[in-house]
């Protein structure tokens, strides 16, 4: 009963353990950052630099919501932990960065995969039915609840 | 006005099992390519693995898309974790030697792996006829529209991809369509 008491503690002292020291280094880390972020001056044009990347990142990660993970199941790569999603991610930062447009970089991918990349078809042509066929159904469903309503209302028992 | 109930039944359900019985016949992870019939993106990539005699690239070579105009190339993209690439290897390196005195030819691009692996992976399976470039970034990959590997892309002497093989290439769909595309005039050096 003591040596199974004695195994249980040392088992949580060793599952405990490696999380307090990583805990330290966060800690460490981000003190260190904040200690360096003080003591280094910011001209405006780092702080250009900074506001541009921020854009930047910002308009890939609206892309890239947009976008299909190639080799999961309905995610988009903004999501997507696999290296083909980052590596995609990487490519759309490139283009915006080599100054094409959201559209362009859009096409490109189309270009590549087909629409099948989009996770939201456009809605052109056939696929204009998955827009207008549910707002159809539910125009007519209540069409239809509206008129056997009437008609159970109505009509006298016989 | 009870046999019109009893039409109604079946007339909506008779479309609907139609369209599942149609939806199982088809493969919901194939996803057609838009890249057939369009000329194929270019690439400029580092040999990694030279190959044998004659089709050998030295380590280090780059190999330009351009440089090959004229001639059939067959882009195989791979990864020694792959299970697919294992089915295929042989089929590649047979049919790559057997059209070593034709205009075409063979690259290998391996896809998310590491070299030391690959050339591990090559030298396992007993060795590859044609060389193999590293594609560290996946930009090529992605260029090609790559979903997984084993893929296979088959260019003509223009430069258009012709055919684009998900999975496993066997020996006779490579001869197929190399053959084919060796009949087209044109495409002759």
């Amino acid at each position: 009963m003591i040596t199974r008491r004695r195994v249980m503690i040392c088992a949580m002292v060793a599952l405990v353990a490696p999380a307090v020291t990583m805990a330290q280094h966060v800690r460490t880390d981000s003190a260190d950052r904040a200690a360096r972020g003080a003591a280094m001056p910011r001209s405006s044009a780092q702080l250009d630099s900074i506001r541009a990347d921020s854009v930047l990142e910002a308009r890939t990660t609206r892309l890239a919501v947009q976008l299909r993970c190639a080799v999961c199941q309905g995610i988009s790569i903004q999501e997507s932990p696999s290296s083909l999603a980052r590596e995609m991610r990487e490519v759309v930062k490139d283009q915006l960065r080599a100054g094409r447009s959201d559209a362009e970089v859009k096409a490109y991918f189309v270009s590549k995969y087909g629409e099948w990349i989009l996770l939201a078809p456009t809605a052109r042509g056939f696929n204009l039915v998955l827009y207008v066929l549910p707002a159809l159904l539910l125009i007519g469903g209540l069409v239809g609840i509206a008129v056997v309503v009437r008609r159970w209302t109505s009509a006298p028992a016989p | 006005m009870n046999w019109k109930r009893a039409l109604l039944a079946p007339a909506i359900a008779v479309p609907v099992i139609a369209l599942f019985g149609w939806g199982l016949t088809r493969d919901p992870g194939y996803i057609e390519s838009p890249l057939p019939g369009r000329p194929a993106p270019g690439f400029a990539l580092e040999v990694f693995a030279p190959g044998t005699a004659p089709l050998a690239r030295p380590a280090g070579d780059s190999i330009h898309l351009d440089s090959l105009r004229g001639r059939i190339v067959v882009v195989n993209f791979w990864a020694s974790w792959c299970l697919g690439c294992r089915d295929e290897h042989e089929d590649l390196t047979r049919t790559a030697l057997a059209y070593a005195d034709r205009p075409v030819s063979f690259v290998g691009v391996l896809y998310m792996d590491q070299q030391p692996a690959a050339l591990k992976w090559i030298g396992e399976m007993g060795g590859q006829s044609y060389p193999s470039v590293d594609d560290p970034r996946s930009r090529m990959a992605i260029d090609y529209g790559l979903y997984g590997v084993p893929e296979t892309f088959i260019l003509d002497a223009q430069g258009v991809v012709a055919h684009k093989q998900t999975g496993p290439i066997s020996a006779a769909v490579l001869t197929r369509v190399v053959d084919s595309l060796l009949a087209v005039p044109t495409g002759a050096k």
